[in-house]
């Protein structure tokens, strides 16, 4: 059952095939007997779990199930769970036990879900491949010598394993696409505003925003349908009317204006990857969609923009961690200054501190207007670029990545892991929806095709995607994990 | 434009991280490379063109000037590394 997409479960649950019980307890199995080589979650919660799944086995026997009822899922380790553990991947909250639940994580209790637990994560999501853990990198289920991606990394590898049918996201700046791309999984990221922000550990707050990972674009739309809409406790979420995502997956996809950025295809694009990503085109096309290429003049700014951004106002949000108040704190503090400072110094890896830095050197005092202003600037340009570009055509497609899942230590120097993520981030910067779907693999690794669409396009992008994937069968395909075959 | 080591050490100390002069070493270089990728901005004219906050153009709502929290204390310290009374205890700061 593990094989199975949510659609498909929460059908075999309908029919009785299986209970929500005895299908968590089959993943709680999976999960002990696979995670400790794959590392994809930080903390298993099995009892929760299966109180979670005896409470939707009686709700579906009171005639009482919803769409999702009695479903597992994995959650990112940066949603505060009320009573579990949420390390956000760092050291400073490794006995952080949060008070209260995210929005995203109320929601999906409410709908009924199995929550199985805590995905691993870069720290405090920052980072590409998940080897910014303090927690341990994660292996890619494809290729135990490759990384999962990042910044979602335990997340996109557990759904890819078999050990959680779907798992919560977040994106950053690539950070639900680029994983999903790595692991061969659907990955959403949702207009910024479109799904709260409440309760999920802040990273860089104008550009952060949740969303599904899961085998097809069909579950993702289910999933969507729980955890977006208006929350009063987030300013930035957007009071606007939720459609049922599910409802247009079937539409056709003839007369579809497909536009390819010509930047998304230039130097740096592996031949193999660019390839995989024309076929999955060619097909749009004998599905009826037209195809024309189209300019996003301002791409190559997007990465150094988002590097004065995004660290700004992760410097900014990352000084609660004070040692006061909750996370880690000094031993014997001679006095406040040294308890904030060593508290910071011991808790904070390595990546982390690097933002810090660079986020409290661009706002300081007489760089601010040359960085900071200078960027947000560069930012309504390359949001201009998307809006232009989506009066002539109805969706964008591209690779997820220039390359396939790299090897777990290949990139040693942080310019160079930032450059990958040159075909997300200006996605997160124009604030516009994204979603990665599984077209065809490279040496045994899997290629993400991306799909953007204008704001609030989600139902349409998942439209796009799902039509896809029921013209090809790459989102079917299984890794096969080194355990399981001895 | 460059970074000095001196930069570092006062990027920390307004960030309140704690940093050897080692550690600040390793980071101008890594920092000074990262800038280095940001100043490619500089190329860019943008004479005119409105800094962009926020990708969407909503405003703040506001609600009724009422008062929503209760008092839950007790349970918001349960995760404090120090505290008694339902007061956080920090070192001295007034002699």
């Amino acid at each position: 059952m593990h094989d199975k997409t949510l659609t498909e479960l929460a059908a075999s649950l309908e029919a009785g095939e299986f209970t929500s019980r005895e299908l968590t307890e089959h993943l709680l199995a999976r999960i002990a007997r696979l995670d400790g080589e794959l590392n994809s979650f930080i903390t298993v919660t099995p009892e929760r779990a299966l109180a979670d799944a005896d409470a939707a086995d009686a709700a579906r026997a009171r005639g009482e199930a919803g769409p999702l009822t009695g479903l597992p899922v994995a959650i990112k380790d940066l949603f505060c769970t009320e009573g579990v553990l949420t390390t956000a991947g760092s050291k400073m909250l490794a006995n952080f036990v949060s008070p209260y639940d995210a929005t995203v994580v109320e929601r999906l209790k409410a709908a009924g879900t199995v929550s199985l637990g805590k995905a691993n994560l870069d720290e405090f999501a920052m980072g590409s491949s998940n080897e910014n853990s303090a927690f341990g990198a994660v292996k890619n289920p494809w290729d135990a010598s490759a990384v999962p991606g990042g910044s979602s990394g335990g997340s996109a590898a557990a759904v890819a394993a078999g050990l959680a049918p779907a798992a919560m996201g977040t994106d950053t700046g690539g950070s639900i696409r680029q994983p999903a791309a790595f692991c061969g999984i659907t990955g959403l990221k949702p207009t910024y505003g479109r799904v709260s922000r409440w309760g999920i550990i802040a990273y860089a707050s104008s550009l952060d925003q949740a969303g599904p990972m899961a085998r097809t674009a069909e579950d993702c739309a289910l999933l969507m349908n729980a955890i977006a809409g208006h929350d009063h406790r987030d300013s930035t979420s957007v009071a606007r009317g939720v459609p049922d995502y599910t409802e247009e997956l079937g539409a056709p996809l003839a007369g579809l204006k497909i536009g390819l950025p010509v930047e998304h295809f230039g130097d740096g694009l592996d031949p193999a990857v660019e390839a995989a990503v024309r076929e999955a085109v060619a097909v749009y096309e004998s599905l009826g969609a037209t195809v024309r290429e189209v300019s996003l003049p301002h791409t190559h700014y997007a990465i150094p923009a988002y590097y004065v951004i995004a660290p700004a106002e992760a410097s900014s949000n990352l000084s609660r961690y004070d040692g006061v108040r909750f996370g880690h704190r000094c031993k014997a503090p001679s006095d406040l200054i040294d308890l904030y400072k060593r508290s910071r110094a011991e808790g904070f890896g390595e990546e982390v501190k690097r933002r810090i830095l660079i986020g409290t050197h661009t706002l300081s005092e007489g760089f601010f207007d040359a960085y900071y202003k200078k960027a947000q600037q560069v930012r309504r340009l390359i949001r201009q670029d998307f809006l232009d570009a989506f009066e002539e055509v109805d969706v964008l497609m591209g690779p997820a990545s220039p390359t396939p899942a790299f090897d777990l230590g290949a990139k040693k120097d942080p310019v160079s892991m930032y450059l990958q993520d040159i075909y997300t981030i200006a996605v997160n910067l124009a604030g516009i929806p994204g979603v990665s779907v599984p077209a065809g693999f490279v040496k045994g690794r899997p290629v993400g095709l991306q799909i953007l669409g204008t704001h609030f396009a989600e139902q349409r992008l998942l439209n796009v995607a799902h039509q896809y994937q029921q013209a090809t069968d790459w989102h079917l395909r299984r890794p096969e994990l080194a355990e399981e075959t001895t | 434009m460059a970074l000095e080591h001196a930069d570092v050490l006062r990027a920390a100390h307004l960030a309140r991280l704690g940093l050897s002069d080692e550690e600040a070493a390793h980071y101008q270089d890594d920092l000074g490379r990262i800038l280095e990728m940001v100043d490619q901005l500089q190329a860019l004219d943008t004479e005119g063109v409105a800094p962009l906050a926020h990708p969407l153009d909503t405003t703040q709502r506001l609600r009724a000037d009422e008062v929503t929290e209760s008092d839950q204390r007790d349970r918001f310290q349960r995760c404090a590394p120090a505290v008694e009374q339902g007061l956080y205890l920090v070192p001295r700061v007034v002699e």
